[in-house]
């Protein structure tokens, strides 16, 4: 049986993880693996606290739909980035700072 | 201690040290794939919890679906002469201010809970068969806007990918 604190401690490590890479890190790929890692760190809690219950699965339930939510984010976000990346010829986030040329 | 507490430090720790990794490599690529193997490591956490079919999907859509995507636009987006792309690390003391203090309130928080498991909970074909019901009874009407949520973002992100060209020209 695994100490369902561990686990929790676990994923308060990694979302501080993720969200210290998306802060430290100057580029837009980067940011999108540290939510990627953040988005994570969340589901580990949900799986971890559906173990407390004997019949109901709706914490797996959940993080299915965090994954769904996860993926559309990655899409979207990769298409928006390639598209910057043709116009500004750089994924710095730092370096786009006007709205329209 | 026994087999699955050995396996759960085990792959715990993989997927610590490779986060940890992620925050201080300066090569986008390797970040990619450390990133795949945190994810593969949480799968196995899954798998370790009795969340098997979560598990398999975390490997089919992140380390399938999402990993590739990513590599696909670090390849993308690095410029042509063929050297590796780097990342500046240079907002670190933001980084520190942002997630330290978060990390001390978080395990302060946890430290004061008990939270005790039953023990008992469905395992094995049960629990997966348990996950399709629920979601095809009571998770219906979510499950149908999850993939109209899908649809949307896929034709959203082929329109923005490809108007791109239109822009250039």
């Amino acid at each position: 049986m695994i100490p369902i604190q561990h686990i929790l401690f676990l994923g308060a490590t990694l979302f501080v993880m993720g969200l210290m890479v998306v802060v430290v890190k100057r580029n837009a790929i980067m940011i999108l693996l540290g939510i990627e890692l953040m988005l994570n760190a969340s589901n580990l809690n949900l799986v971890a606290f559906n173990t407390h219950h004997i019949t109901h699965m709706d914490g797996q339930i959940f993080s299915l739909f965090v994954i769904v939510i996860a993926v559309c984010e990655a899409a979207v976000g990769l298409a928006i980035i390639l598209n910057v990346y043709q116009f500004y010829k750089s994924s710095v986030p730092d370096d786009i700072n006007t709205l329209k040329d | 201690m026994s087999g699955v507490l050995i396996l759960f430090y085990f792959f715990g720790s993989v997927a610590l040290l490779s986060a940890l990794a992620i925050l201080f490599i300066r090569n986008v690529f390797h970040a990619a794939l450390l990133l795949l193997m945190c994810l593969l490591a949480v799968a196995a956490l899954f798998v370790l919890m009795h969340a098997e079919f979560v598990g398999v999907t975390q490997i089919l859509v992140y380390a399938g679906g999402v990993l590739t995507l990513i590599i696909f636009g670090i390849m993308l987006t690095s410029k042509i002469d063929g050297k590796a792309m780097m990342v500046k690390n240079n907002k670190w003391l933001a980084g520190m201010l942002a997630g330290l203090p978060m990390l001390f309130i978080l395990i302060t928080l946890l430290k004061q809970h008990s939270f005790q498991s039953s023990g008992k909970f469905m395992t094995g074909d049960a629990a997966i068969k348990q996950v399709g019901v629920t979601i095809m009874s009571d998770y219906v009407l979510a499950f149908e806007i999850a993939g109209l949520l899908l649809l949307v973002a896929l034709i959203a992100a082929v329109v923005t990918a490809t108007t791109s060209k239109k822009n250039d020209a």
